[in-house]
């Protein structure tokens, strides 16, 4: 297991290269020039040419490629133009919000999705399963920005029951954590469906059951416990893709996280605050799955003696 | 030890007996909606913009913020509505489908390609071609590929081709990733080793030996990309930074329409069920090329 995530770490660095490689190259070519933009249409050209000097715009692209990096060894990702702080600061600022939306979404959907999925399980191919597997497609379909403007329609315009953006209170965050909850919702419903189904032709669920346990008894009892490993599997895979949703959603309530101030920082060019917060959406992906794996390893003696296949 | 026959089970509830033979009758017209339903949107998309005048650019603020149904000055009806500068929401639908349709099938094609081609050489040949390629994928995985689309997006100049090519940065990895292991699989066969025996150039096995083969699966995989790419076109020109304002997006006016919330539902609600019922029809269709793709696998 030490060398699984030996080898797992090294890919990470890996990653991490090429990902902040990929952002310098796109930065880089993109049209737009940072010094002109950050000092706006009536700057003079002496002071454009000056402040290019300071940003060192002027160096040749390997100069500046050489420069970024060393400067990311030392964990310095450059400041924010716009707000002259550093650019992790800006980041980090906004983190905590992000983190706290994500997780109320996927506590959201890994409770409703177990219970779903536990559901339809009960009688497969029966009237409650078609209704589930129905809710799942329609949960997956339906662009997360549009269900949340649909939401503040009936619970903050019609009902006046939560407010409609913001944050600071738990009543903001349910409208943002519910919207952002139903893709993986469905995701969830429909694995843990597929696992729990499995999980009843085992023989230790036919030995459950010949003993006398009820069919809902054998899957909370027995099942449920080794279908967690692949939903807990697919929560850190889907991290990603939960973390990319937020970005969105929380475009949709005003919500004060990472998602906004990547909209605002690739609108206003500010690239240091680009580079350090895809940068560290991307650390908190390979983490997740990293750790994803490791939980599964100890809940599966099966991977963690007869190693990855 | 005696052989029990299991004998036919009947539910004693014949209410459930009765519905489980309404929902098989209907299975089967109901397997056909999602084709019928992609098939109209298509439709629309062609012929709608021909039937319907429609000047994104153009307001008419005399008739601004009308309900559905409301028959404007000039006698016509408003079906579903306008908008904040008095322009047709219905027209903004179709034209929207077509926006759509064209961003999602360019896409899909540059991703189903690209994929495939990569797909087949690391398949193939293995070895450092594939190492490269995998060690590409992971990289590109390590981003939410919204993010990676936005940033692309808001760094260039707002443009079909640049949604396109934003959409595409991450849209062509499960295609490569699904003809690899494809690959894998197939070139191990009998045909092939045979074709290699006989001395086939390497480019035509695989165009003709091992590419037809790729087709079944990456035809589901192709409809339910379709969808992601449209609801990624949809998010990126919603956040504004996708398509010119010029170009009709249902994202776009579900963002205009988001002003005008409280008084003026109509504008982000029907865009936004025109997106999701073509997400969703989509989706059905590719679950439905994939389990008859799996069972034609089996046999």
């Amino acid at each position: 297991m030490l060398r699984m995530i030996a080898s797992r770490l090294a890919v990470g660095v890996f990653v991490l290269w090429g990902a902040t490689t990929l952002m310098f190259v796109l930065i880089r070519i993109a049209p737009g020039d940072p010094a002109t933009i950050l000092l706006g249409s009536d700057a003079t050209p002496e002071e454009i040419a000056a402040l290019r000097e300071r940003l060192g715009l002027d160096e040749n692209p390997l100069v500046q490629y050489l420069a970024y990096f060393a400067q990311l060894v030392r964990l310095d990702f450059g400041e924010s133009f716009r707000s002259n702080q550093p650019a992790m600061e800006v980041v980090l600022d906004r983190l905590p919000a992000t983190i706290q939306l994500t997780l109320a979404a996927t506590l959201i959907a890994v409770i409703i999705g177990l219970a779903l999925g536990l559901l339809a399980s009960r009688r497969p191919d029966g009237v409650v399963d078609r209704i589930v597997s129905t809710i799942a497609i329609l949960f997956q379909g339906m662009p997360t920005f549009w269900v949340g403007i649909m939401l503040i329609l009936v619970f903050a315009l019609t009902l006046r029951v939560l407010p409609s953006a913001g944050s600071g209170s738990f009543a903001h965050v349910v409208l943002p954590a519910v919207t952002l909850a139903l893709p993986f919702t469905a995701i969830v419903a429909r694995l843990s469906r597929a696992t729990l189904t499995e999980a009843m032709r085992e023989p230790y669920i036919q030995t459950a059951l010949s003993k006398g346990l009820s069919r809902g008894e054998a899957l909370r009892g027995h099942a449920l416990r080794n279908a967690l490993g692949p939903v807990i599997t697919i929560v850190g895979l889907q991290m990603g893709t939960l973390l990319g949703g937020a970005v969105v959603v929380e475009n949709v309530f005003a919500w004060p996280g990472l998602g906004t101030l990547i909209v605002q920082s690739v609108s206003y060019r500010d690239y240091s605050v680009v580079q350090a917060a895809v940068l560290l959406i991307a650390v908190i992906v390979l983490a997740l799955n990293l750790v994803a794996d490791i939980v599964n390893a100890a809940l599966d003696p099966r991977i963690r003696v007869g190693g990855r296949a | 030890m005696t052989t029990t026959i299991p004998l036919p089970v009947q539910d004693p509830r014949p209410w459930r007996r009765s519905l489980a033979g309404v929902s098989g009758r209907l299975g089967g017209a109901l397997a056909v909606l999602p084709l019928i339903v992609v098939g109209i949107y298509v439709l629309v998309a062609i012929v709608g913009p021909m039937l319907i005048a429609y000047d994104p650019v153009a307001t008419n603020l005399a008739e601004r913020l009308r309900p559905p149904g409301s028959v404007l000055a000039d006698g016509s009806t408003a079906i579903l509505g306008t908008d904040g500068t008095g322009r047709d929401v219905f027209a903004q639908v179709v034209y929207g489908a077509r926006t759509s349709m064209i961003i999602g099938a360019a896409t899909v094609v540059i991703c189903a390609a690209f994929g495939m081609l990569v797909g087949l050489a690391a398949g193939y040949w293995g070895g450092a071609v594939d190492i490269v390629l995998s060690r590409v994928i992971d990289v590109l995985i390590a981003f939410p590929g919204i993010v990676l689309a936005i940033v692309v997006a808001g760094l260039f100049e707002r443009g079909l081709l640049v949604v396109i090519v934003a959409l595409s940065l991450s849209g062509w990895v499960s295609f490569a990733r699904l003809t690899r292991a494809s690959t894998l699989s197939i070139k191990e066969r009998d045909w092939v080793a045979a074709a290699r025996v006989m001395g086939v150039s390497t480019i035509s096995i695989q165009a003709r030996h091992i590419a037809p083969f790729l087709v079944a699966p990456v035809a589901a995989l192709l409809a339910l990309e379709f969808g992601l790419i449209v609801l990624g076109e949809a998010g990126l020109s919603f956040l504004g930074i996708g398509l010119p304002p010029s170009t009709v997006s249902w994202g776009q006016t579900i963002a205009a329409g988001k002003e005008y919330l409280s008084t003026a539902w109509w504008i982000s609600a029907f865009p936004g069920m025109a997106l999701a019922l073509l997400v969703i029809m989509v989706g059905l269709l590719g679950d439905q090329l994939n389990s008859r793709y799996q069972r034609g696998g089996a046999r």
